[in-house]
């Protein structure tokens, strides 16, 4: 017999408080609100903590049943909660970045007039990505799936009073549902031929079935229907659009929900899934290429942004990439860690970029910043912990984990390999373009520091009224706490899984590997690396091989840093003569690639002229709105012509009384002829 | 003996000028003596029909008929009386304050 955790509390806590302060919170104090959702986000964050501590003394998974929900035939889907390790990273991964970035809002938000409306919002994505990451079966993973959705249009149009943010919350939305869509068929597909949806018995199913190696069969149809909500979740091409538009929202939501927590749910959901994917070779590689794609894709994108924030978004969408390419390559344990380091660093460099548009009253272009690291100390500190952390940089966490999956993408092809090694160089250039233009050289912004020039255009337009005439300022404690809490954490938190060939012994993948131990017992000749190959002793010709890879990512790492400080640093012109000779191709990868203005072509324009001519012009008012004000229009001129016999004429009623009467007999009488 | 048909026919054109009677006719007075022949124009056929048949309820039916009709008069007449005191005129057409 195992304890009883009550899991359900986990997801319910911040549940109770976005309830307490979505009803009430319009008549609490800012500390009121800030307590109570600091509070029961605080308290999921200790519950998860607890559930970690008791953890080695379950029999995992752990599985709890909690109410029953759909019963219908021998279909069941109840409301459970399933904990395993995976489920217990991701847990403490959504709960502890959750709550710092919960603390540093209060400060960033402090304010803004809708601060327990932002709060509510905060926590009650916390109650949806917590089920999401808690649930027992595919049913209770998309009510979180479907929620976070819902809190992420939410808090991207948070200042809806901007159209951008409006419509950028709308985009998010429709693209999500896009990828909802293939999720969701997947589901069906599951119900109808394996009849469940619970992970223990869907998956014990699957485990019986052979690897599709020569024809893509139902499982190749599941796993790459699953990747396309994935693909929708998580940002990845061809839906990826919404996110780099996401960041209209408040900072602490880009780095909250749009860094660290939500866009990693695909990822999560694709490991979770892993026994179907092992077992589709075709929907594997549809997962890796597209991850690989979107990595190299984004990258490039990032380069030329000079919005800060925008930079970081495609730079999530770069590494979020990087996890599927893990994941493609079946060495989920590796796009699991990555997605954890992912959440420290990208989470601090998000929070930290919030700290540095704080302290410039919400100016967001690079190109107005500039020698902000004695300005505003901390926020620099962090933030370079954090660049050097997504750079790659040893021992900083990402050079782990992104060690790890390029290691493993080699074995698989050195295609993904190579691709990723570029792309973790240009990763490294970008971020240092973005640290070497914010914190480097002159300052390049107007004098008196971000005072509200032309408020509206600035993207966090609730600082403007910020600095008052104090200038460029440090954020306060609040938010600088947190900044420091990631900021270590990006330091150390990859040393968990120092692979075997620098010494350690990878402990994060030895722990996630009875999750994704390998139910292919030939996974091997399949060319499939299984999970295990990471926990032997590696032979050490392998150890060697490994060493060198890494070894050559370092340089790529170094590569961009070098190539960054020459061009933002020792030669700052050269930036613009490099753009002017490359002329289109600059233009192109500024403009995104097109992509925006292609998929309005291809799919919004269409839909909206269709919309537009058929929907509602030809079928809504001709034949719709037609219907309803002929038939109105028939009966009104019906009841013109009879009214007139209710004229209230005695002697007419009588008269019609006995015509009627006179027709009635005339009937009968022929009727008796008849 | 004379052919029933005759008594109904006789009793069709009694009801049917009651009906264009009560139709066309204005004063009150020439309405309720309509409706007095409608009533007849029936009760001519009842004992038509009681006669052919040798029943006697055809007749029973009549004397009641007579009596509402008696009744009728005596309320109707009363109600004409009240309408011309209040009215000044016995013209239905000019007695419509219940009508919009």
């Amino acid at each position: 017999m195992t304890p009883n955790l009550h899991l359900c509390l986990i997801p319910l806590l911040p549940l109770i408080g976005a309830a307490i302060n979505g009803l009430l919170g319009r008549r609490f104090s800012r500390q009121q609100v800030s307590a109570i959702a600091l509070g029961f986000c605080g308290a999921a964050f200790v519950m998860a903590l607890w559930v970690a501590a008791r953890f080695s003394s379950l029999t995992v998974p752990y599985i709890e049943h909690v109410a029953p929900w759909i019963r219908a035939g021998d279909f069941r889907a109840d409301f459970a909660f399933y904990l395993d390790q995976l489920s217990l990273v991701m847990l403490l991964v959504v709960t502890g970045v959750g709550f710092l970035i919960h603390v540093y809002s209060v400060g960033y938000m402090w304010k803004d007039s809708g601060f327990y409306r932002f709060f509510s919002y905060l926590n009650l994505f916390m109650f949806f990505m917590l089920t999401l990451v808690l649930a027992g079966n595919y049913l209770v993973m998309f009510i979180g799936w479907e929620g976070v959705g819902l809190a992420s249009y939410l808090l991207i149009g948070f200042w809806f009073t901007k159209d951008s943010a409006a419509s950028a919350g709308k985009k998010a939305f429709i693209v999500n549902r896009i990828g909802d869509f293939g999720f969701l068929i997947g589901l069906f597909l599951m119900i109808k031929h394996f009849g469940s949806l619970n992970f223990t018995q869907l998956f014990q199913t699957v485990s019986g079935m052979g690897v599709e190696k020569d024809e893509a069969g139902l499982l190749t149809a599941i796993g790459v229907l699953l990747m396309v909500g994935a693909a929708g979740k998580s940002a990845q091409i061809p839906l990826y659009v919404w996110l780099p538009d996401a960041m209209e929202g408040p900072t602490p939501v880009s780095a909250l929900i749009h860094a660290a927590t939500m866009v990693t749910a695909g990822v999560y959901m694709v490991a979770r899934s892993h026994v179907i994917f092992e077992r589709a070779p075709l929907a594997l590689m549809v997962v890796a290429i597209i991850g690989t794609l979107t990595a190299l894709f984004a990258a490039t994108i990032g380069l030329v942004q000079t919005d800060i924030k925008k930079v970081l978004a495609y730079s999530t969408v770069s590494q979020l990439g990087y996890m599927f390419m893990a994941c493609g390559v079946a060495a989920f344990s590796a796009g699991i860690f990555h997605l954890m380091t992912h959440a420290f660093f990208k989470g601090l460099l998000f929070l930290a970029a919030g700290s540095v548009i704080h302290s410039l009253g919400g100016e967001q272009d690079m190109r107005l910043m500039g020698g902000l690291r004695t300005k505003i100390p901390w926020t620099f500190w962090t933030m370079t912990a954090a660049t050097f952390a997504i750079a790659g940089f040893p021992p900083f966490a990402g050079f782990f984990s992104k060690d790890e999956i390029l290691w493993r993408a080699s074995r698989v092809s050195l295609v993904y390999w190579g691709i990723g090694l570029f792309t973790a160089f240009l990763t490294s250039f970008y971020m240092f373009r973005l640290w070497f233009l914010t914190f480097f050289g002159e300052y390049r912004g107007p004098e008196g520091a971000g005072l509200g020039h032309g408020a509206g255009q600035h993207h966090d337009a609730a600082h403007s009224d910020v600095p008052g005439d104090g200038g460029i300022h440090e954020s306060p404690r609040v938010m600088l706490i947190p900044l420091a809490i990631l900021a270590v954490l990006s330091v150390i938190g990859g040393w968990v899984g120092v692979p075997g060939s620098l010494g350690g012994s990878n402990h994060f993948g030895k722990f996630l590997s009875p999750v994704f131990h390998s139910t292919i017992p030939a996974a091997v000749s399949e060319g499939m690396p299984p999970e295990e190959r990471t926990e032997g002793p590696e032979p050490t010709a392998g150890a060697r091989q490994e060493l060198l890879y890494t070894t050559v990512s370092v340089g790529a790492a170094f590569l961009g840093l070098f190539l960054a400080w020459l061009l933002y640093w020792r030669r700052p012109e050269l930036p613009q003569r490099i753009a002017d000779s490359l002329g289109g191709l600059y233009h192109t990868v500024l403009h995104k690639y097109y992509v925006d203005e292609l998929y309005g072509m291809l799919v919004v324009k269409p839909v909206v002229d269709g919309s537009t001519r058929i929907l509602w012009q030809g079928i809504d008012q001709n034949v719709i709105d037609a219907t309803v004000n002929d038939s109105a229009d028939s009966a009104r001129h019906l009841s013109d012509a009879v009214r007139h016999m209710q004229s209230g004429n005695i002697r007419s009623y009588a008269g019609w009384v006995a015509l009627g009467a006179a027709l009635v007999i005339a009937y009968m009488v022929w009727m008796g002829v008849q | 003996m004379v052919p029933i048909s005759y008594y109904l026919v006789l009793s069709g054109i009694l009801f049917g000028c009651g009906v264009v009677g009560f139709l066309i006719k204005r004063n009150i007075i020439s309405i309720f003596m309509s409706i007095e022949l409608m009533l007849n124009g029936v009760n001519l056929s009842f004992v038509a029909f009681a006669a052919q048949w040798h029943a006697l309820s055809g007749q029973v039916f009549v004397f009641l008929v007579m009596v509402v009709a008696a009744a009728e008069a005596a309320v109707g007449l009363a109600i004409i009386i009240a309408v011309y005191r209040n009215r000044e005129t016995l013209n239905v057409d000019q007695v419509n304050l219940l009508k919009l």
